[in-house]
């Protein structure tokens, strides 16, 4: 086919540096760090004590050597598990935020200004390890909405905080949401009342900025009886040849007839075309739909990191409860993805609904791992899993593992499959209407994403798509 | 508008065409019958830049540029069409948006606006009427499950609306009904200008009576071995190929 020269000069456009004096501990982790952690945030005591825990937790804990991706030993004593742009004392309003801070996320397409910021959506800023802004709080707040950092919620709502914190994502969990819980520094928190609908799209976009430093936050979304909130995610980091981790926790509970949206665009810098620095995105995000006729809908769409770990899953304890999980996951030159979820049916009746798209190209290495367990007491229990791989080129991989656990026989589980390949022909033929290779592929990935991208807000919908042109630059050569 | 000479070409290392020569202008209608494997196909595929043929010789001058070191992409906003022999599917996308994609490329090639959505579905609109296109074939995805008929359909409702300058239909009417034969043909008879070409490929008479040529070529053995008016698609009709065959061949055979 012919050279792509002309595809390869098209970069990761969000890989800048800001140049801001931020304080970063020094590097290591022991019980101290957890301390200074904690105490530079001013937490409770009770909430120190949780931290500790899990960190003892952590130690006892390996790291899993399951998934499907090799990389090197992480030293966890050779990074930082703190850094905060230096101005942020207080916020509020925009004047105190430091403007090198509103520059950088306005060039990230996200402007903090409250009279410039997109109209229906909230944003909660965070910047290394700490929530530099929020927008429309006091919008929402009105409406009885809690939209913050999560260190403000500490602070304000100890009480929500304490409740339902590691109440779906248990401390000693795994080894990665164990590091978090011991460390985490920043998130968000949202909370959404007894029968409010949010009127707005509540989202979070995380920025990672300083070199040799871990992002660890924490997101918590409440939805009480018969709430409805949609929520989304963003991130990208600057292109350093050195890999850094981030390993968050993110926990949603769903009252009765509670419904909670979360829609994640991961963009994180996938290091450069020889597999080199990247970030290892190792998440646990998990949901509960707590309350009967409840629904969790997960959406995301990972196109960056070096490595991507993660699960995005559903517990569906409330009778006639919903659970979707709708995925596209991209790896190009040496990404490598071993993503999927985990459905598992408590109460009755109970609902789900798995779509996953892998696109593999370059020498990317693209896993789908997922898990639909049905308990004895699940009865009437339905899951209906599609699990689709693209192939672009022939030196990347595609890997498929389905595990289904089915303890009740009135449960029905259904399970398709399908590998395709982007042939030649499929690209002549768009090539023959004056269609380029680069738009021609672009063209059969996005029709290859279309259940999933269908599923994302409009705006978000449409950066997804260019997201994975993109991320899939220089993929035909 | 096309010239070709002593054109050689090979696919799988495997020499097809073999000194091929064909002359093409503005206005006329060639069309080109021979035998199964005899290279028809490979010359459409040639023409339209597919990489898996490789062209060992000769010349090939689309106004007076050297076509053959044209990109497809390039190709196709110059002007070439093909009408594939087997269209191939492209799941998920809309036959209304992969046009609308091709459609604006060629726009921009030559310097016009592109067309927006409600604009350009309204085009489609009109040009799917001419050729009895069903509206729900416009947002299927690309010949995905279409039946053998409504790809070759769907390949000439392409054409109306890219009108190129030089169209090759690959063996358009294999497998089209009776009445969809005369659809197609009267879509591309009403496309027929004095700016435009076509180079239509079939095995059958019965398409020429509705797609009158001014030219007909035997092509045999990788070579064209015979040319002539509309007639001579009659006379193949009654005497077969053998009579046409290249004079080497039909020596070797004996
Ligand atoms: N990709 C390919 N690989 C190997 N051989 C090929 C390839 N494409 C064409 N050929 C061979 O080249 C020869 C010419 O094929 P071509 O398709 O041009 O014939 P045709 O005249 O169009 O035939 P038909 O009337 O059956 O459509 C055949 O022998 C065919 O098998
Ligand atoms: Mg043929």
């Amino acid at each position: 086919m012919e050279p792509v020269e002309e595809l390869a000069t098209k970069e990761y456009k969000w890989g800048f540096v800001t140049d801001i004096e931020s304080e970063t501990i020094a590097k290591g982790l022991n019980e101290d760090v957890v301390r200074l952690i904690s105490s530079k945030k001013n937490e409770p005591t009770w909430l120190l004590d949780w931290r500790l825990n899990a960190f003892r937790q952590w130690q006892k804990l390996k790291e899993p050597k399951w998934p499907n991706v090799t990389y090197p030993p992480i030293d966890y004593q050779a990074c930082s598990y703190y850094s905060a742009p230096k101005q942020n004392v207080k916020k509020g309003s925009m004047d105190e935020i430091d403007p090198e801070l509103v520059k950088t996320y306005e060039k990230l397409g996200i402007p903090l200004d409250e009279q410039k910021r997109l109209s229906n959506v909230a944003v909660d800023a965070v910047f290394d390890s700490v929530s530099v802004a929020t927008t429309a709080k006091d919008y929402l707040e009105k409406l009885g909405i809690i939209f913050c950092s999560f260190s403000e919620a500490v602070q304000k709502h100890p009480d929500l905080i304490r409740k339902y914190l590691g109440s779906v994502v248990p401390s000693n969990d795994n080894f990665f949401a164990s590091l978090n819980s011991a460390v985490f520094s920043d998130g968000s928190f949202c909370w959404i009342p007894k029968g409010v609908k949010c009127p707005m799209e509540l989202s979070t976009y995380f920025r990672i900025n300083a070199a040799d430093t871990g992002q660890f936050e924490r997101t918590l979304i409440v939805a009480e009886e018969g709430a409805i909130v949609s929520y989304l995610e963003g991130c990208t980091a600057p292109k350093r040849d050195t890999n850094q981790l981030h390993a968050a926790v993110v926990e949603l509970v769903a009252q009765k007839d509670a419904n909670i949206k979360y829609s994640t665009v991961q963009n994180w810098y996938p290091g450069d075309k020889e597999g080199k620095g990247g970030i290892y995105n190792f998440v646990t995000k998990r949901g509960r739909c707590a309350g009967a006729n409840s629904k969790i809908s997960w959406t995301q769409v990972e196109t960056g990191s070096a490595i991507t770990w993660k699960y995005p899953s559903v517990i569906l304890q409330g009778d006639n409860s919903v659970g979707e999980f709708y995925s596209v996951a991209v790896v190009n030159n040496r990404q490598q993805a071993d993503t999927g979820t985990k459905m598992i049916h408590v109460g009755k009746n109970t609902r789900s609904t798995i779509v996953s798209k892998g696109i593999s190209a370059g020498k990317g290495q693209n896993t789908y791992r997922g898990q639909v367990k049905v308990v004895k007491k699940a009865t009437g229990a339905r899951n209906y899993t599609q699990c689709d791989s693209l192939l672009i080129g022939d030196r990347c991989g595609a890997h498929t593992f389905p595990y289904i656990e089915v303890q009740n026989s009135s449960a029905r589980v259904e399970h398709e499959a399908s590998t395709s390949k982007i042939s030649e022909d499929q690209i002549f033929y768009c090539k023959q209407r004056g269609v380029s290779t680069e738009n021609a592929i672009n063209m059969i990935v996005n029709g290859f994403c279309k259940e999933v991208f269908r599923e994302l807000p409009m705006e978000f919908a449409v950066e997804a798509q260019k997201l994975l042109g993109v991320s899939l630059d220089g993929s035909v050569g | 508008m096309l010239e070709i000479k002593e054109l050689h070409a090979s696919v799988a290392k495997k020499e097809i065409l073999k000194g091929l020569s064909l002359s093409v202008k503005a206005g006329e209608v060639h069309a080109i019958m021979g035998p199964n494997g005899s290279g028809k196909s490979t010359l459409a595929q040639v023409l339209a830049g597919h990489p898996s043929y490789t062209v060992t010789g000769g010349t090939v001058s689309y106004f007076g540029k050297d076509l053959l070191e044209m990109s497809p992409e390039d190709r196709a906003k110059e002007g070439i069409f093909l009408a594939f022999q087997y269209p191939v599917e492209i799941p998920g996308v809309s036959n209304s948006y992969f046009l609308r994609a091709g459609y604006n490329e060629i726009r921009k090639h030559r310097g016009e606006p592109e067309l927006d959505v409600m604009d350009f579905n309204k085009l489609l609109k009109e040009r799917s009427k001419v050729l009895h296109i069903d509206d729900s074939l416009l947002n299927r995805p690309v010949n995905e499950g279409f039946s053998g008929g409504e790809k070759k359909r769907n390949e000439i409702f392409q054409l109306a609306v890219l009108e190129p300058r030089l169209a090759i239909l690959d063996e358009t009417d294999s497998g089209l009904d009776i009445d969809a034969l005369r659809t197609v043909s009267d879509g591309v008879n009403k496309l027929r200008s004095k700016d435009r070409a076509f180079i239509v490929v079939t095995h059958y008479q019965r398409l020429l009576n509705y797609i009158v040529p001014d030219f007909v070529h035997v092509l045999s053995a990788g070579k064209i071995v015979k040319s002539g008016g509309k007639e001579l698609a009659l006379e193949l009709e009654k005497r077969g190929y053998d009579w046409v065959k290249e004079p080497v061949a039909a020596g070797a055979a004996l």
